[in-house]
């Protein structure tokens, strides 16, 4: 099958996953649109760290970035949402550009444990100038129509619409790409730095750029959280967002898109129903699950299929 | 220092107190055919990592036509035509041995930071990578991943992806190490099939390949070189008999 026919399957699965969300649980809209979010941030995750192999763990710096700047943005110089969206991925790609320089120069636990402190700062940067930021207070903000038409409405079908479009974009956006020579360039970079640098690659000057990508995504999906639900508080530079991110690609599986959404999917269903059931314990049956799945398919949940039918021929 | 081809003149790397280069000096001229030979641990993939950049010296020259080398990086060596092969595979072990000529040959050409187009979707690097697959017999296994292939075949894939980079100089380390009788001579005709004015230099333990591939032979102990002459010098050479070629009787 060619890869723009896959790409355009792609799209219309996605299309018909979401009418099946939109019709059919038609109740829970605010909750889907989250989870349309995350998917949009899963998938910015897996491009820098299943395709190109950079371990982070403090993605929602770009996340939280993008959040502040739309929120700044739709009040400071123009309420239009698209608008907002576009200063949001500025704004991830331009903090992913900037802490590039130190942390691609790092590798393993230091490229982990920088990439962690660089969100902590960014958290307390936001604390203190509460001025610009709002501080512990957040940020709120009215976001106006979409192409200068569609109001955000109190139900949320408008932002779910919205949503969806936004994941289809970049969803095809990373599709192309993860196609092209520096989509390859980047699954070398994972495979092997040492043969990147033999082959004559600038291995850091490349590192940097997918960095900052993916950085933007980020910062299209930290926006968009803030434009949907009007508000942005510090909790956009938590641990918890860039950690469970992390969770939800390897419960799917890395460096094939597919798994950013399906594993975001499960996570945050089982994470909905298992925080309705029992509030004070989803974080253990979250951690179960992670556990049992990366234990018995350790590609995730993507390679499940094909693990099945492995056991059904023995 | 002028010139054209590869110089290199009173080379000294020591790891702390370890010294593992002294005083090299060695030219490589435009179809040079040299082979360097020496014991386990006489500093060999050393002296390869300190030509290509992966590591620095702790002091001496380098040039390449005339050029100091030295201020640049392994990438920018390569540009300028270093190659060389890893004598422990170095490889996109999850990429198929399409993708993994792919990449060199994208890089090459400057291509690897487009965005738009496929990867696969340049026929110009795809006949290319036709004809490595061919000559190195690798056909049949495009579209398997690398780290799946016989160890074998990885020594020639790892060939193959350096050719593909099109070097003036290029140096080999150990490409026959661990490749199958049956397939060695692959990497001689190889060898014997390069451009007449590459420069190789050839690190190998198996003397037949040696005798055939080099016009001369350096031999390395402990750093420093014993001796260069011809394959007939170097085999004549009492010193040199016992200290590598009476030990490789394995
Ligand atoms: N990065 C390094 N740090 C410290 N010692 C090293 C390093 N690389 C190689 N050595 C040492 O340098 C010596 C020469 O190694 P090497 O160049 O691999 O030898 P050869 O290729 O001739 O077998 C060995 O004693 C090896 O242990
Ligand atoms: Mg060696």
């Amino acid at each position: 099958m060619s890869h723009t026919l896959k790409t355009a399957l792609g799209v219309i699965a996605l299309i018909a996953l979401a009418a099946v969300g939109y019709f059919g649980l038609a109740d829970n809209l605010a909750f889907m649109t989250q989870v349309v979010i995350m998917m949009i941030f899963v998938l910015s995750l897996d491009y820098v760290l299943g395709y190109a192999g950079i371990s982070t763990l403090g993605h929602a710096a770009m996340f939280g970035t993008g959040a502040y700047a739309a929120a700044i943005f739709a009040t400071s110089v123009s309420s239009d949402p698209i608008l907002g969206i576009l200063a949001g991925a500025v704004a991830g790609g331009a903090i992913a550009l900037l802490s590039g320089f130190v942390l691609m120069r790092a590798h393993g636990l230091t490229l982990l444990m920088l990439s962690i402190a660089v969100t902590e700062v960014l958290h307390e940067l936001a604390n203190k100038y509460s001025g610009i930021t709002g501080g512990a207070d957040g940020l709120s903000f009215t976001p106006g129509p979409i192409l200068g038409r569609f109001e955000f409405d109190f139900a949320g079908h408008i932002a779910y619409i919205y949503s969806v479009c936004l994941l289809l974009l970049v969803f095809i956006k990373l599709r192309v790409l993860t196609a092209s020579p520096f989509g390859l360039a980047a699954r070398g970079i994972r495979e092997s730095q040492a043969r990147m640098r033999a082959i004559g690659t600038p291995v850091y000057w490349r590192m940097l750029l997918i960095y900052t990508f993916g950085g933007a995504f980020a910062g299209v999906a930290g926006a968009l959280s803030a434009q949907t639900t009007a508000l942005v508080s510090l909790s956009v530079y938590d641990f918890q967002l860039s950690a469970g991110a992390v969770l939800m690609l390897i419960l799917g599986g890395t460096g094939q898109l597919w798994g950013a959404i399906l594993g975001t999917m499960v996570y945050m269903t089982v994470h909905q129903i298992a925080s309705s059931v029992d509030p004070f314990n989803w974080l253990f049956i979250i951690g179960a699950m992670v556990l049992i799945v990366v234990y018995l398919v350790p590609n995730g949940l993507m390679a499940l299929p094909a693990l099945l039918l492995r056991w059904r021929r023995k | 220092m002028t010139g054209v081809g590869l110089k290199v003149r009173n080379l000294n790397k020591a790891f702390g107190g370890l010294v593992v280069a002294r005083n090299i000096t060695l030219d490589l001229a435009p179809g040079d055919r040299k082979a360097l030979i020496g014991p386990n641990g006489a500093g060999k993939s050393t002296f390869t990592n300190l030509i290509t950049g992966i590591i620095a010296p702790t002091s001496g020259e380098i040039t390449l036509d005339g050029r100091d080398i030295r201020p640049m990086s392994e990438s920018q060596r390569v540009k300028a035509g270093v190659a060389k092969t890893f004598q422990i595979t170095t490889l996109f072990k999850a990429l198929t041995v399409r993708e993994n000529l792919r990449l060199p040959l994208l890089e090459r050409r400057g291509w690897l930071g487009r965005l738009i187009r496929r990867a696969d979707s340049y026929p110009e690097v795809e006949m290319e990578i036709d004809g490595l697959l061919k000559q190195f017999k690798l056909t049949h296994h495009a579209h398997t991943p690398v780290d799946r292939l016989a160890y074998g075949q990885q020594r020639l894939v790892e060939m193959a992806m350096t050719l593909a980079l099109k070097p003036r100089i290029l140096i080999l380390d150990e490409p026959a190490a661990g490749v199958p009788s049956s397939e060695s001579p692959l990497i001689m005709e190889a060898i014997a099939a390069l451009p007449a004015d590459l420069s190789v230099l050839i690190i190998e333990h198996d003397m037949n390949l040696v005798f055939k591939v080099a016009a001369k032979i350096i031999v390395l102990v402990a750093g420093a070189i014993l001796m260069e002459g011809t394959p007939a010098e170097i085999s004549a050479d009492a010193r040199v008999r016992d200290l590598y070629l009476g030990a490789h009787h394995d």
